[in-house]
């Protein structure tokens, strides 16, 4: 297991077992540790059948020894309002921080649009914006790369039994992080974004609308072209991203409906929005992990 | 039903809900002339901001012809008596906005959620409770999609965030006065007695004033409504009416009824795009049970893509889809197009 970079999951949540199943699958990554911070937590228990070491006593109880183990790398799937004390404890023993908390203290991370550009920055703590950010922002970039976007909106609709704890006391954060990303990872001059959360049964696929509006008339072809190219893109990494209708014209405004089913590894296939959120943050913490493996680039610790 | 004596606090919804038919387009002129025509007649709270509350502004619900900022602090310097209030969606609006309405001079906030979905409003109303002197109301939407008890679960959850006040909401103008008595009644047994109750009725099946009379004898003491009926859907509970009913009753409101009527009359009716009425489409909110918000985008999209509004709307309908999906209707009056064979 010589080639793989040692990685810790922080958070034994929904999301953290998620991400835990599809890291297993790494050619580049081996998960070595689940942090929680409840004992009888489930998600701790189903690590630690998998061969992980565990603790339930939060980042505190990793850090002692996760230079001993070799760890470069931790994904954060806790929340917003622990995040900044999480990453400067794991940064301080020299491993990247893939955030995908809505904190956003690293740079954005959207990884068709620019992957190489944020592993290229080599920053510590690199943030993976929102799971409608992750849905959405390509979309807004395939527009705006074809002619300037003065304003983009996205709506995401998740089912309710996809919204877990986090996400539903961290609802501004959601809007705010996604509306930034729109803005400055998506290329539109303005960024808005709303998110709406439906109980009914059985649970709705995520569904995600874009609506782009361009400052001079839209060249249809350009972007529908676009657009379907970015999509093949994200398809890499989320095969279920699919173009339900659109890119549809109306003056200036260009509106994009997407669906977004998950790949079911531990989440079900209609939690598209958590899917999505822990194959970019694997993508990510995948080309980390090769620029490590190639010496390209040795993560520093930094001051605690 | 011997109502008399029973005191109430009548809300007005025409420059908010009123928003949706006039498609966010009055104008704050227009605003601070029925603004101050309320306070004249003594109406006690009105509410002003894009018919999808704070920070609506967008090209899913609409842009509106000034913004939050801008209505609410004409409206609100103007006022005698009447208080103002400011409503806010969470996963719209944030406490940003929140803060911002509190600083153009607002007295109430109402932090509205999908009726199942309360614990989206923790950090709106905790946050609202703890401002000196804020009423802070929680607003469950659609509460026609889930029995009594369930609701109430909810309900109590924006009690104990700190809502001095929560919200029984007929979104659709799908209830009928036995399942809003079955609502209330259970609301006002497990809520604080100090937890004030109000209900907002639709009327889309033209019950909007038996609705609230129901609420009223089952305990509520908030009730919403609109002069005119100026709101999504047929309107809301047309204020003019129940003001009226409740003068024959004995119900205490404290306004003028005369003056109610002048201001439906004289000053809502004239300034309607259309008038707002129990037509076709708006029968079928309340018979499908949909978000009356929805009437003029599926009238749009059945126009624009040759299809039926009604069949439209009943498919909203069956999908159970929820207050802000105004998205949805264009996406699927494609796939109905497209089924039709007519894309």
């Amino acid at each position: 297991m010589g080639n793989k970079v040692k990685a810790a999951i922080i958070g034994p949540g929904n999301i953290g077992t998620d991400l835990l199943m599809k890291a297993m699958r790494s050619d580049v990554i081996e998960p070595v540790w689940m942090v929680g911070v409840d004992p009888d937590s489930p998600g701790l228990a189903r690590a630690e059948d998998l061969g992980l070491k565990t603790t339930a006593d939060g980042v505190d109880g990793m850090v002692p020894s996760m230079r001993e183990d070799g760890v470069q790398i931790c994904f954060d799937a806790t929340s917003a309002y622990v995040h900044a004390e999480n990453s400067r404890k794991v940064n301080a023993q020299g491993a990247v921080m893939i955030d995908l908390t809505p904190a956003a203290i690293g740079p954005y991370c959207v990884p068709p649009v620019n992957l190489d550009e944020a592993v290229a920055a080599r920053a510590m703590n690199v943030n993976m914006v929102t799971c409608g950010g992750q849905a959405t922002i390509p979309m807004v970039y395939a527009v705006s790369r074809v002619q300037p976007v003065s304003y983009g909106e996205i709506v995401a609709t998740v089912s309710s039994k996809s919204a877990g704890p986090g996400t539903r006391k961290n609802i501004d954060e959601f809007t705010r992080t996604t509306a930034d990303g729109i803005a400055s990872v998506g290329g539109a001059d303005e960024g808005k974004a709303i998110i709406i959360i439906n109980p009914a049964e059985p649970p709705l696929m995520m569904r995600d609308t874009i609506h782009c509006l361009t400052k001079d008339e839209p060249d249809q072809a350009a972007i529908t072209q676009s657009v379907q190219e970015m999509i093949r893109e994200v398809q890499k990494y989320v095969p279920g991203y699919t173009l339900k209708n659109g890119p549809v014209f109306d003056g200036n405004r260009v509106s994009i409906y997407m669906e977004v089913e998950g790949l079911g590894d531990f989440l079900p296939r209609y939690a598209g929005n958590l899917d999505i959120m822990t194959a970019a943050g694997l993508r990510t913490a995948e080309m980390y992990a090769q620029q490590i493996l190639s010496g390209e680039f040795v993560p520093v610790a930094s001051a605690a | 039903m011997d109502l008399s004596g029973r005191k109430i606090t009548l809300h007005d919804m025409c420059l908010r809900d009123g928003m949706h038919p006039m498609q966010h387009q009055i104008s704050v002129e227009q605003m601070v002339t029925v603004a101050k025509a309320m306070d004249e007649a003594g109406v006690p709270l009105i509410e002003v901001t894009h018919g999808d509350g704070l920070g609506g502004t967008s090209v899913n619900y609409g842009f509106p012809a000034a913004s939050d900022e801008e209505y609410l602090t004409a409206v609100c310097k103007e006022m005698k008596n009447t208080k103002v209030s400011a409503l806010l969606l969470p996963g719209i609006g944030t406490v940003d906005h929140l803060k911002m309405a509190v600083d153009c001079g607002i007295s109430t906030i109402r932090i509205a959620t999908h009726c199942t979905e309360a614990d989206v409003s923790e950090q709106h109303i905790g946050m609202a409770g703890q401002i000196e002197g804020l009423d802070t109301v929680g607003f469950l939407m659609m509460a026609h999609m889930i029995e009594a008890e369930e609701l109430v679960e909810q309900l109590l959850l924006m009690e104990s965030y700190g809502a001095n006040c929560v919200y029984i909401t007929d979104s659709a103008g799908y209830m009928l006065p036995d399942d809003v008595t079955a609502r209330v009644e259970l609301a006002r047994k497990e809520l604080k007695p100090e937890t004030e109750l109000g209900f907002h009725g639709h009327h889309n099946l033209a019950m909007g004033i038996a609705n609230s009379l129901a609420g009223v004898a089952a305990g509520a003491n908030r009730i919403d409504g609109s002069m005119a009926g100026l709101g999504a859907g047929a309107g809301n509970t047309p204020l003019e009416v129940f003001i009226a009913v409740c003068d024959r009753m004995g119900i205490e409101t404290g306004v003028d009824t005369f003056k109610a009527m002048d201001i439906a009359e004289d000053l809502i009716v004239p300034m309607m795009d259309h008038i707002v009425r129990v037509d076709r489409d708006a029968l079928t909110l309340g018979y499908a049970g949909v978000y009356s918000s929805f009437l003029l985008f599926a009238k749009r999209s059945a126009e624009k893509y040759n299809l039926s509004s009604r069949d439209i709307l009943v498919e909203l309908g069956r999908r159970r889809t929820v207050g802000g999906q105004e998205d949805m209707i264009e996406d699927l009056a494609l796939d109905m197009a497209k089924a039709a064979g007519t894309l």
